[in-house]
């Protein structure tokens, strides 16, 4: 049988998109389930990503697997010069499976390639890291009920932003979504997504600025605006604080809308809305785990 | 002298008995053809020749080899870089098939990708894209899935 690895969103089906999010339902009501017992996951980080990394060696834990593995390149054969093919072809002898972040974009889809084993891609530099999505998707669907019908507000950066991207494509494979991007101008999302969506037939609208249109909103998905994107320091100072959510601006906003974050936040979302209820980014981070779970139950066929 | 007189002598200057004659080749790229053809390590009698003059081209450049025959995968790779080449199949002297080049559906090595994060650019590996427009030419890279457009493609 063919090995089933996860490097970008679009490698999986919806069906398998709706697989992981049941299973990860089920791994929410029950996290201990011991399905990686006498199994060995290499946990490979390129370059340090506390947030993912401490997100998969707890999903891994909880399924009483063993972990091997670096969190950066420094304290790894890399080091001392050796290629992303060796250092992978080597690992790939020792475990069952490999969860990797690299800061090269299309590493992980080469390391697939050259592993004998399945290849969880937990980042490729600005390219892809197709766990977020799921781990978004999961929240939509855990605070909506449905992914069908939902009206997603993306804001900030959604030139680079990598996970915007993602779920941009995984969304469209759901009933009638609309978009909404706000976003700088030299910020705005690409023409190649928007003449994707136009070709599909799917809505999208286009905002400079927050305003009342969130009212309309299901999710509001902020992203960070990031001050090396900009050429120009003046342009970015014009635009920094353009694009900070604050409390006073959710008094209108549907009840069962949520906030949503790949975090980790500098100011976009100001401290003061932690405090709503619809304020979701830290239990989206614990969705992380049950999410990850799941994935590595899919791709291994542990249940 | 006639137009076709001349024409025939200057064919005969370098005619060959079998195998084909690949014309209408951009002079500036003749070099990178023979490198993507691998010509350089073949051992059949090859005639170059470059900056003849060339209504469409301006410059053109010519191969000819004997006793070689192209697969259609193999001739299309030069399609990046000679778009309008055309391949004469000589047979006794008589050119007994014409074909023109076309721009393949995926390419193998050759280009490359021109994101510098990209790990293509960054350790031993062949590159692969899709072709996803043929006119201009954008390439989608199989890794980083950044698109080549023609204006920034370098042949490797």
């Amino acid at each position: 049988m063919k090995k089933r690895d996860l490097i970008s969103i679009t490698d999986y089906s919806k069906e398998d998109y709706l697989r992981i999010l049941e299973l990860a339902a089920d791994f929410e009501k029950n996290p201990n389930q011991r399905l990686l017992e006498g199994k060995v996951v290499a946990s490979l980080f390129f370059e340090p990503s506390t947030r993912t990394r401490l997100s998969f060696e707890t999903a891994i834990n909880r399924l009483g697997g063993r972990i091997i593995g670096f969190s950066d390149a420094g304290s790894s054969s890399v080091s001392k010069g050796e290629t992303l093919h060796d250092t992978t072809k080597m690992v790939s002898n020792y475990v069952d499976l490999i969860v990797m972040r690299h800061p090269l974009e299309g590493s992980a889809r080469y390391a697939a390639e050259v592993a004998d084993v399945p290849v969880i891609n937990a980042g490729d530099g600005a390219n892809q890291h197709p766990t977020q999505t799921l781990l978004d998707m999961y929240s939509i669907l855990k605070t909506q009920g449905t992914l069908d019908n939902i009206n997603i507000f993306m804001v900030g950066d959604l030139k680079y932003g990598r996970t915007v991207h993602s779920l941009l494509m995984a969304m469209t494979e759901f009933e009638n979504p609309i978009f909404n991007f706000i976003a700088p101008e030299e910020l705005a999302m690409p023409e190649e997504y928007k003449l994707f969506l136009k070709e599909k037939g799917i809505r999208y609208f286009e905002h400079t600025e927050i305003n009342d249109n969130i009212n309309h909103a299901d999710i509001i998905y902020m992203t960070r605006v990031q001050k090396e994107r900009f050429m120009d320091p003046i342009e970015y100072e014009k635009v920094k604080n353009v694009y900070i959510l604050r409390n006073h601006m959710l008094q209108n906003t549907k009840p069962n809308m949520r906030i949503l974050h790949p975090l980790p936040r500098i100011n976009e979302i100001h401290p003061d809305v932690d405090s709503n209820e619809k304020a979701y980014y830290f239990e989206q981070a614990r969705n992380g785990v049950y999410t990850r779970q799941a994935i590595i139950s899919h791709i291994l066929n542990l249940k | 002298m006639s137009d076709q007189l001349k024409k025939k002598l200057k064919l005969k200057v370098s005619a060959i008995n079998n195998g084909t004659v690949i014309d209408h080749i951009p002079s500036e790229n003749l070099f990178k053809v023979i490198s993507i053809l691998g010509l350089q390590n073949m051992k059949n009698q090859i005639t170059f020749g470059a900056n003849f003059e060339s209504e469409k081209l301006g410059s053109k450049a010519i191969i000819k080899l004997s006793d070689v025959f192209f697969e259609d995968d193999e001739i299309n790779k030069i399609s990046l870089i000679a778009r309008n080449a055309k391949l004469n199949i000589i047979r006794d002297y008589e050119v007994v098939e014409k074909r023109v080049v076309e721009v393949p559906d995926k390419v193998i090595g050759i280009v490359k990708c021109f994101n510098p994060k990209c790990i293509t650019n960054n350790e031993e590996i062949t590159t692969q894209f899709t072709v996803i427009s043929k006119n201009p030419l954008d390439l989608k890279c199989k890794y980083c899935e950044k698109i080549t457009h023609e204006h920034q493609m370098v042949i490797k």
